[in-house]
């Protein structure tokens, strides 16, 4: 078997924790569907078959998608506080070749098969995907005024062809001065240093990288300790090289760090294409008399997505405007459910935009307008309504005379008559009183108020 | 034609009585009719000629096509009884003549129809009789790769590819009308957009080749094979043979689909079809008592016997041989990147310490040459970097031309990176020994005298420069009349070369046949 795939449906959502509070991250409803019904779909796609997902016990009850593929549940408890390097080390048994490690919250339509080919043609130890950020556009309910992202940049340094990658590196870590270290330099002169980008959290890792995460148990998270250790590993020597030592004690303790060393986790059956490789007249650099890829063994790529979606859920930001841009992915998936579900009852068919979504069961009252706005099941709308550019969960409950825009009500909120929302979030199981009027805030209950 | 016709006529009625043995004699039967015939034509001649030579006079043209419908008339004529005796000489006119014929000509042509239905039902018996009796029309069968514009191999082709689960790979771009009947694929479209991520049908180390090949990370023909034969070797441990089958039959059909795969990759090398041959041969030749593991083992030891045989050590064996040519204060001419002619000069400088200064020849898209003058200069040779085009200037100071060849053909010519023909014309044109160095293990069975017929195209887009951030070339897709060309092999004819230096030892071009009858004496 070529790849086990692996997706991460633990997290807790800790950057919106409005709506992850009363729903778990996974279970989000986009477009009407689970948000982990995203990254499933992506591997169903490509052709997988059997899929690991490590997911928290109340996650797993109360899924229920529709896929064809094997589904593995690995449940962990919530009070373990796992990383994500933690759990891939939990399933280490499970894992006998490459993984493809996918998060839960993963929306894109990315071909799959170009990252997956810079991971074969190249022999590399990780692979992984990367899309161009882009100014949100959406006003994010409760985001008093203008603000610029919380999240720290990244520094990402690719090689010329823009595949190879050379420098990874958090604005968080850094001080004043962005630090790199001459050995880059010395093998690849010629590096462009890109801020933004944003990472999709989708990697192809070798087996071995699982095997050294299984001794070093000191990483827990993938995206911020171990692909930047890898990434840097590309151009530091295996300590096992350093010259003679005198000091037993040092010895000891190098031998220790020898074995933690991920060279030691390379199996030399590789040697087999050196031949082939010495024979073969293709270098990935020219300049100077250096043997192609600086005979380095761990070598990281990327690829970086110029066109299509591509969007991490892990804001209220993008998880709104993933909402929008959900319909056009799903036509291009071809897949050919109806914008508006069968069993919805909706009285005025001509109020209802083109490229709304309602879902099942949901009743919609007379003269109630609805445009660019997804439904979720089971919801009850009165009439004289009017919903604009909004994200309703299921089981909503809409009175008349309500006029709501740009916000996102959760599952079993009830807004009474004559209410008038503008970019509010509403948290689940509220309650808005009558003729209630809301810009730009957010309103969950107390209790929710309290989770830091 | 009219052989034809008259085989089928004597075949059936010569090999009726008689059984298998039917064939040879029916084939001296032929002979002696043909002879025969021969006679009673050139009697009909003379009988005619002064009688029908007036008449016939005057249209030329059509009196010949007469004639030459005449012919089939006459062998069936001869087996069904003194026809022909009918014609008087002289007396009808020529139009009465004609139409005599043309009578004729129907009527036989009815006969030999109801031959036909006759032999039709009698087909599978005789088939391998009547097969036997053809010796001029046995036809071979042409190589898929190079029948591009013929849509029943094409239909063919997929038809295989989809029995074996391996994904046909389209054509891009519109080619040069010499080379349509080649493919030309692009690396940006690679094989692995139409198979599920996790292959399951080729094995991974299969389609991490197949990429490698398709990217060209790995190319020049020993590396290729020697790639091909490591991950053989990878696909023959994982193998497991499923009950009630053979390993030496099922195993042959196991490697099928991967070499389908690998050749829609790029299509093989001559090295290549030499050691899957090979291998091939080896598995159906492996004896059934053996347990499949003892079998596995068995092949894997004949993999690395070749390997180690007929590309390392005959590497180290031709390095040895070409030293001898090596004389001091030399200067070699060589060209693109050749992982034996880079050995050879490698070795002669630094085991053996000979004084020489190396010319290195590039040519673009590839610019192979660069590869070659880093791994020369690196062991410390004196280099010189020119691009072909500079080949006039710079051969007046070399004393010999040392190349590399991808296959070896009958006939002697040699099939190498696309240019190496033209540094072999201009240095016989200036008097300088072209040599070529090539394992036996290239020596290829077919025969080519152009470059035409048999070749490789590579991605176009490689030969769009970008200077300055533009690139001329860029848009030529939508220029009806731009083709864009690149090549990769070409051949060489056998004068222009004027040694060989194999594995066997020095041989001139000619000698290649000799080579090849000895190596199909051993196996």
């Amino acid at each position: 078997m070529e790849f086990q795939a692996v997706v991460m449906a633990a997290g807790g959502g800790s950057r919106m924790t409005d709506l992850t509070s009363s729903i778990p991250k996974p279970l989000l409803p986009v477009g009407n569907r689970p948000l982990l019904w995203y990254p499933l779909n992506l591997l169903e796609r490509a052709g997988f078959e059997e899929v690991i997902v490590i997911t928290r016990k109340e996650i797993q009850k109360m899924l229920n998608l529709d896929t064809k593929m094997k589904l593995d549940f690995v449940c962990i408890s919530d009070n373990m506080d796992m990383g994500t390097a933690d759990s891939l080390r939990h399933i280490h048994q499970k894992i006998k070749t490459d993984v493809l490690v996918l998060s839960c919250d993963l929306i894109t339509d990315v071909d799959l098969y170009k990252v997956v080919d810079l991971f074969r043609t190249h022999d590399a130890t990780l692979s992984m995907l990367m899309k161009k950020t882009h100014e949100p556009t959406e006003v994010v309910p409760g985001q008093k005024g203008k603000k610029k992202p919380v999240e720290q940049r990244d520094f990402i340094g690719v090689d010329d062809t823009g595949k190879r990658l050379l420098f990874m590196a958090n604005e968080a870590d850094l001080d004043e001065e962005l630090v790199i270290k001459r050995s880059i330099l010395q093998k690849h002169p010629r590096m462009h240093i890109r801020t933004g980008l944003m990472d999709a959290h989708l990697y192809c890792l070798k087996k071995y990288v699982v095997d050294f995460l299984v001794e070093n148990r000191s990483i827990t998270s993938l995206r911020s300790e171990l692909i930047p250790h890898l990434v840097r590993k590309q151009f530091s020597s295996p300590t096992s090289l350093q010259q003679g030592l005198d000091n037993r004690e040092e010895d000891q303790k190098k031998k220790e760090q020898a074995s933690l060393d991920i060279y030691s986790f390379i199996k030399e059956d590789n040697s087999l294409l050196k031949p082939a490789a010495d024979n073969s007249c293709w270098n990935d650099h020219r300049g100077d008399m250096n043997e192609t890829l600086h005979e380095g063994k761990v070598r990281c790529y990327v690829h970086i997505m110029k066109e299509g979606l591509c969007y991490r859920v892990n804001t209220l930001g993008l998880y709104i405007e993933a909402n929008r841009q959900v319909p056009k992915l799903l036509l291009n998936l071809g897949l050919e459910e109806p914008l508006v579900h069968g069993s919805a009852q909706i009285t005025d068919r001509g109020m209802v935009g083109s490229d709304s979504i309602i879902g099942s069961s949901t009743q919609v009252g007379e003269k109630t307008s609805i445009k660019h706005s997804i439904i979720g099941s089971m919801c009850t709308i009165k009439d004289k309504v009017k919903i604009t550019n909004c994200i309703i969960m299921n089981s909503v409950t809409i009175e008349e005379g309500c006029c709501l825009q740009g916000s996102v009500i959760c599952h079993n909120a009830v807004i009474e008559k004559g209410a008038d929302i503008k970019d509010c979030l509403v948290g689940s199981d509220q309650r808005l009183e009558t003729k209630a009027k809301h810009v730009n805030e957010v309103i969950v209950g107390t209790e929710q108020l309290m989770e830091i | 034609m009219a052989e034809r016709a008259a085989a089928r006529g004597a075949g059936p009625e010569a090999a009726a009585p008689e059984g298998p043995q039917a064939t040879e004699l029916s084939r001296e039967e032929k002979l002696q009719l043909r002879k025969e015939k021969k006679q009673q034509k050139k009697k009909k001649r003379s009988e005619k000629g002064p009688a029908a030579e007036t008449p016939e006079l005057g249209p030329p043209s059509e009196a010949g096509q007469p004639q030459v419908a005449a012919h089939p008339t006459s062998p069936p004529a001869l087996a069904d009884g003194p026809n022909d005796g009918e014609k008087p000489a002289g007396g009808k006119s020529k139009a009465e003549l004609r139409a005599e014929r043309r009578a004729k000509q129907e009527a036989e042509r009815a006969q030999k129809q109801a031959k036909k239905a006759e032999l039709s039902q009698a087909a599978t018996a005789a088939k391998p009789r009547l097969t036997p009796t053809e010796p001029q029309s046995v036809v071979k069968r042409l190589p898929e790769h190079v029948q591009m514009d013929d849509p029943a191999a094409q239909r063919k082709l997929a038809k295989k590819l989809e029995r074996q689960q391996v994904p046909l790979r389209q054509d891009y771009g519109t080619k040069v009308n010499l080379f349509s009947h080649l493919h030309q694929y692009s690396r940006k479209k690679p094989l692995t957009q139409q198979m599920s991520i996790p292959s399951t049908v080729i094995h991974p180390a299969v389609v991490r080749l197949g990429l490698q090949y398709s990217q060209g990370i790995i190319n020049g023909s020993n590396a290729r094979c020697i790639a091909l034969l490591e991950v053989f070797k990878q696909l023959i441990r994982d193998y497991s043979t499923p009950p009630n089958e053979e390993l030496s039959r099922d195993l042959v059909a196991k490697l099928k689909p991967h070499i389908s795969f690998l050749n829609q990759c790029r299509p093989l090398s001559a090295s290549m079809g030499n050691a899957i041959k090979f291998l091939k041969k080896e598995i159906s030749c492996l004896p059934d008592t053996l347990r499949e593991e003892e079998a596995k083992e068995k092949l894997q030891d004949t993999i690395d016997k070749y390997l180690r045989e007929k590309i390392l050590l005959a590497a180290e064996a031709i390095s040895r041989s070409a030293f001898e040519k090596i004389n001091d204060n030399d200067v070699i001419l060589v060209y693109g990147c050749s992982s034996l002619v880079n050995r050879t000069l490698c070795d002669a400088h630094v085991k053996k310490g000979r004084a020489f200064r190396v010319i290195v020849v590039d040519s673009r898209p590839r610019l192979e040459g660069r590869e070659t003058l880093r791994r020369l200069v690196r062991k410390g040779i004196h280099c010189t970097y020119v691009m072909i085009n500079a080949i006039s200037y710079v051969l007046p100071e070399v004393s010999k031309v040392l190349l590399g060849a991808h296959a070896l053909l009958a006939n002697g010519s040699v099939m190498s990176r696309v240019g190496t023909s033209q540094i072999a014309l201009v240095s016989k044109a200036y008097n300088v020994p072209v040599l070529v160095c090539c394992e036996t293990y290239k020596f290829c069975e077919r025969v080519q005298t152009d470059s035409f017929v048999s070749n490789e195209l590579d991605d176009p887009d490689d030969l769009i420069l970008l200077r300055k951030g533009q690139a001329q070339l860029g848009g030529w897709a939508e220029n009806k009349s731009l083709r864009l060309l690149n090549l990769v092999y070409d051949v060489t004819p056998p004068d222009l070369v004027d040694l060989v230096i194999t594995d066997l030892g020095m041989i001139p071009c000619t000698s290649v046949p000799v080579v090849l009858r000895v190596k199909n004496v051993d196996q």
